[in-house]
């Protein structure tokens, strides 16, 4: 039997506001435990959250980059459970009436297009983390993430296989960078991924079954355990079992995903509406606000990439998936307007030093203007595009101009046509035998002669110029 | 006259006048607390040292001129407040070793106004209870008899007013915790409108219906006790930003012309007939003010304790919640987390919370919250709009504040329903999120006081003012003092 996964996932992301959602305290992530706490974060008796607009505006911008209906009121519930990251034994999220509903998010899936459904984007507060000591029966709580600002955005159940999935995280990733509301760090936990999958012989209407996959902390582990849950949810089912819907984490070491079979499981919230916090009223003013202060997203840039600067989708699509190489590329662009070999040269040396050294163009030490530079010197015959090759090496372990590199290694290229030719001859008469045999029809030879022309000007020579040279005085012209 | 038998405004003009220092009158109420505290137990902790170490830095002040609205004045905060560096129980086990690190906002605000604070009063548990028999520190006794209770929950702040062991204080009334105490102990208490006094450090019940509130000994010091508690506060999200009067300005104006509303509703079965027979003066009394009774229907009465209590156990339900024994407070030795939990609650609270809490965890649950918590809320809005529409057609409204003078300590502790009882005159004020005042309006045979209670729309606790001032001047009721 033929069988079509469903899935959907529950996206947390961390708010890049520099205070949390209901008290001042700071958002930095990696401070000593507990340094970032007051009263409030702590939940200590009588004191009171008082909401951090910037957190709404941050979500709104989320809202409207991925299509949703941002609704004109909207209000935080207390979500209830005992737990000792979660001081105020409740976490202030939302639940009836959350910030924003019925979007979506395009992705490319073989050529076209497909739309994956938003069901919802909703604020809430991080809860803290706990430390458990390996050697004693002790655990270590530190608050500094309580109340950090989160935004969940939970999709419809419309993705269909791991692949999907990996993309549709890629691309909300991608938005919240783009819109600097996240810094997307998945390793230190500001975006976070669940899953509910379930299966369906092909053509079958009903969902089947659903298990929750949690803790996955990379796009490869969110694909790789889908996978997996996938693979082990067909066999049960085909060998006559029956799914069980509960929660399963995924082991990465393992390379599978286990039942938590907790306590965990049966959890009764009993979310009810926050007295402590007055609805939030969104009115059009506040949305056309924000929605004048939004950036260009990643797809828009992508489209525009290639219809302005006739690159190509895959070109576009490396520059922009970083918001801040496409900005640099653009620049180099501005000042050259070369954008093929702009491109070429951003994703090609330069990419290659910077992953090498585990950069990013952000530390790019070759500043956009000196790039272009170099590239308008190609083009003008100045320097060979081997020789930029050193050049923009040599820019980027000094972060000089090219033109100060250039002239401190006396690498202009040689495009005097007289000159060339007196050395070209010299080499003729010193090669008869080469000569005889090139003229005899061993064409081969053509390269010899180039090496030996390149290696007499020390590289320096323009090659096209040599190219056309050789040709006509081998010939006898 | 003894300075600690004084209001406020009485000490005030010996202030200024140099007859006195604050450390004369701190000084006084210690004494008056030396000699009364051991029968009446208003106090979870007397601030003795603390007092008097403020008297001093007052008189500094008095001395140069800088004389502010409370200066020298001994105030005594309910138990529920957060004092700084003092420990704040809310009468609990659980929090009987809690120290806060901060001042709740009225704490702040009454220590600018020059307040002294004589200490903390005694409370029921998390202000759950009409009798202030479920504290962890035991009853307080009512001063005019102290068989009987003094109310609840604020039951140590009005207590300790009444016996004159300090010259006013602060109460939090989420359900009468504040009127129907003042009520009991022949004071003046007034629960403002939600959002006028900050919430901010007062240790919550139930969040919707809690406010703070004054305790004084009569009407003018409770019109100086809300110029110095009133006020917008950013840090309290349901803090409203309004004008805020002078609440002086309303005492001692007449209320000729008003109409006084006197809701059918309150006026049927189940009240004592020494409370009804005063309170039938009381209504006289306002013909005698200039005023005309009206009769006016508030149609969704009979609701109000039921929504009540669903509303306010499913709040504390959650807000308790915190005191886990994780962070502070009492932690009981257990195996595993869950273990520890469940013993920290089970022995941290009393029976009158933990009854509580699992009512409001009930009202919550999936598949109940419909029935209960929703449909709580729908009949509250309705509520809500009885009054509206009944200030349509009056200023103020005129009510007994309780079916009862105080009752006997223990005569209440095993029916919880007919505790539930003594708060149904006050109830309906914090469900509409409306001001309430209550005062004294004569005495029974035996000499319980007895209070009556008036409601206006929200934000006009300067009607409140104005009609208790001036129902405290035209109706001649009888002045006493407990003898204790």
């Amino acid at each position: 039997m033929e069988f079509d996964a469903v899935i959907g996932l529950e996206v947390h992301a961390q708010m890049l506001t520099d205070t949390k959602i209901f008290c001042n305290c700071s958002t930095k992530f990696g401070a000593a435990p507990n340094s970032h706490t007051c009263p409030v974060c702590l939940g200590m008796p009588g004191v009171l959250p008082v909401l951090n607009k910037k957190v709404v505006e941050y979500a709104m911008k989320m809202a409207l980059a991925t299509n949703c209906n941002i609704n004109s009121t909207c209000e935080f519930a207390r979500k209830n459970y005992f737990y000792p990251d979660l001081p105020k034994g409740y976490q202030i999220s939302q639940y009836a009436y959350p910030l924003a509903e019925h979007g979506y998010v395009e992705l490319e899936v073989n050529g076209g297009k497909k739309k994956i459904g938003i069901t919802r984007i909703h604020m809430e507060e991080d809860a803290g983390k706990l430390l458990h000591d390996e050697h004693n029966p002790v655990s270590y709580v530190d608050l500094n993430r309580t109340g950090v600002p989160l935004i969940e955005i939970v999709s419809e159940p419309d993705i269909r296989s791991s692949e999907e999935a990996a993309d549709y995280l890629k691309r909300l990733h991608e938005i919240l960078v783009y819109l600097e509301i996240c810094d997307g760090n998945m390793e230190e936990g500001s975006f976070r991924c669940d899953a509910n999958v379930s299966i369906r012989p092909k053509g079958q209407k009903e969902f089947g079954t659903r298990t929750e996959l949690k803790n996955m902390n990379s796009f490869r582990n969110v694909q790789r355990a889908l996978e997996y849950e996938i693979k082990r949810q067909q066999y049960i089912v085909e060998n006559g079992g029956a799914i069980v819907q509960e929660t399963r984490l995924w082991d990465d070491a393992q390379g599978a995903t286990n039942s938590m079979r907790g306590k965990e499981e049966a959890h009764d919230y009993r979310y009810f509406p926050d007295p402590d916090l007055v609805p939030v009223i969104v009115d059009a003013a506040w949305i056309d606000k924000i929605r004048a202060d939004m950036p260009e997203l990643p797809q828009a840039k992508r489209e525009r990439f290639i219809s302005e600067y006739q690159i190509s989708a895959y070109d576009a699509g490396v520059l922009t998936a970083d918001k801040a190489l496409a900005q640099y590329y653009e620049e180099v662009v501005a000042i050259c307007a070369k954008p093929k070999q702009a491109a070429n040269w951003l994703m090609g040396d330069v990419m290659k030093f910077l992953n090498e050294d585990k950069k990013t163009i952000r530390d790019c030490p070759i500043a956009a203007a000196s790039l272009a530079e170099m590239i308008n010197l190609i083009d003008a015959g100045t320097i060979s595009g081997k020789m930029a090759k050193d050049i923009a090496e040599e820019m980027y372990r000094s972060g000089k101009k090219p033109q100060q590199v250039i002239a401190e290694k006396g690498m202009v290229q040689i495009t005097d046509e007289a000159a060339l030719a007196k050395t070209i001859s010299s080499i003729i008469d010193a090669n008869p035998q080469q000569l005889a045999d090139y003229r005899a029809g061993k064409e081969k030879l053509f390269g010899y002669f180039v090496g030996q022309a390149m290696k007499a000007t020390q590289g320096k020579a323009n090659p096209q110029i040599v190219n056309d040279l050789l040709k006509k005085m081998l010939a006898g012209k | 006259m003894e300075l600690y038998q004084s209001t406020i405004h009485e000490l005030q003009d010996k202030i200024k006048e140099g007859k006195t220092t604050a450390t004369e009158i701190t000084c006084s109420v210690l004494q008056r607390i030396d000699a009364v505290e051991e029968k009446v137990h208003s106090y979870i902790r007397v601030l003795k040292e603390e007092a008097l170490a403020a008297a001093t830095d007052a008189d500094k002040e008095i001395k140069k001129g800088n004389i502010k609205p409370l200066s020298g004045i001994p105030v005594a905060l309910k138990d529920i407040v957060c004092t700084k560096g003092v420990p704040t129980t809310c009468g609990s086990h659980i929090l009987h070793n809690f120290i806060p690190p901060y001042d709740a906002t009225v704490v702040e605000k009454l220590r600018a106004a020059g307040a002294i604070f004589i200490g903390k009063a005694n409370m029921d548990e998390f202000a759950m209870g009409s009798s202030t028999e479920t504290s962890y520190f035991g009853p307080t006794r009512n001063p005019w008899d102290l068989e009987r209770i003094p109310g609840g929950s604020s039951g140590g702040s009005a207590a300790a007013v009444a016996a004159d062991e300090c010259i006013a204080s602060i109460g939090s009334d989420t359900g009468g915790s504040i009127r129907q105490p003042a009520a009991l102990c022949g004071i003046v208490g007034m629960k403002p409108t939600y959002g006028r006094v900050s919430r901010f450090g007062l240790i919550a019940f139930a969040s919707s219906l809690d406010q703070i509130g004054p305790f004084t000994k009569d009407v003018e010091d409770c019109a100086i006790m809300m110029n110095v508690l009133a006020g917008y506060d950013p840090k309290e999200s349901t803090s409203v930003n309004v004008e805020n009067p002078d609440y002086h300005q309303f005492v001692g104006r007449d209320i000729q012309g008003w109409k006084v509303g006197i809701p059918k509703e309150y006026f049927v079965e189940g009240i004592d007939p020494e409370v009804k027979a005063a309170i039938e003066e009381s209504i006289k009394a306002m013909e005698k003010c200039g005023a005309q009774s009206v009769e006016i229907s508030l149609p969704h009465t009979q609701y109000c304790l039921a929504v009540y209590y669903i509303i306010a156990p499913a709040e504390a339900s959650s807000n308790l919640a915190r005191y886990d024994g994780v962070k502070y407070g009492f932690r009981a030795a257990g195996g595993d987390l869950l273990d520890m939990y469940k013993k920290t609650r089970m022995q941290g609270f009393g029976a009158e919370v933990k009854r509580r809490i699992m009512i409001g965890t009930y009202a919550l649950s999936a598949g109940y919250y419909d029935a209960y918590y929703k449909k709580a809320s729908q009949v509250r809005a309705l509520i809500k709009k009885d009054f509206e529409e009944a200030f349509k057609k009056c200023d103020v409204i005129l009510t007994p504040t309780t079916p009862t003078p105080a009752f006997k300590i223990g005569e209440k502790t095993d029916n919880p329903l007919q505790m539930y009882l003594s708060d149904i005159f006050t109830i309906s004020t914090n469900l509409a999120g409306i001001p309430g005042i209550s005062l004294p309006c004569g005495f029974t045979k035996s000499g319980l006081p007895i209070g009556v209670q008036f409601l206006a729309g929200h934000f006009q606790e300067g009607k409140l003012i104005q009609v208790a001032s001036a129902y405290e001047r035209k109706a001649q009721v009888e002045k006493r003092r407990p003898g204790l």
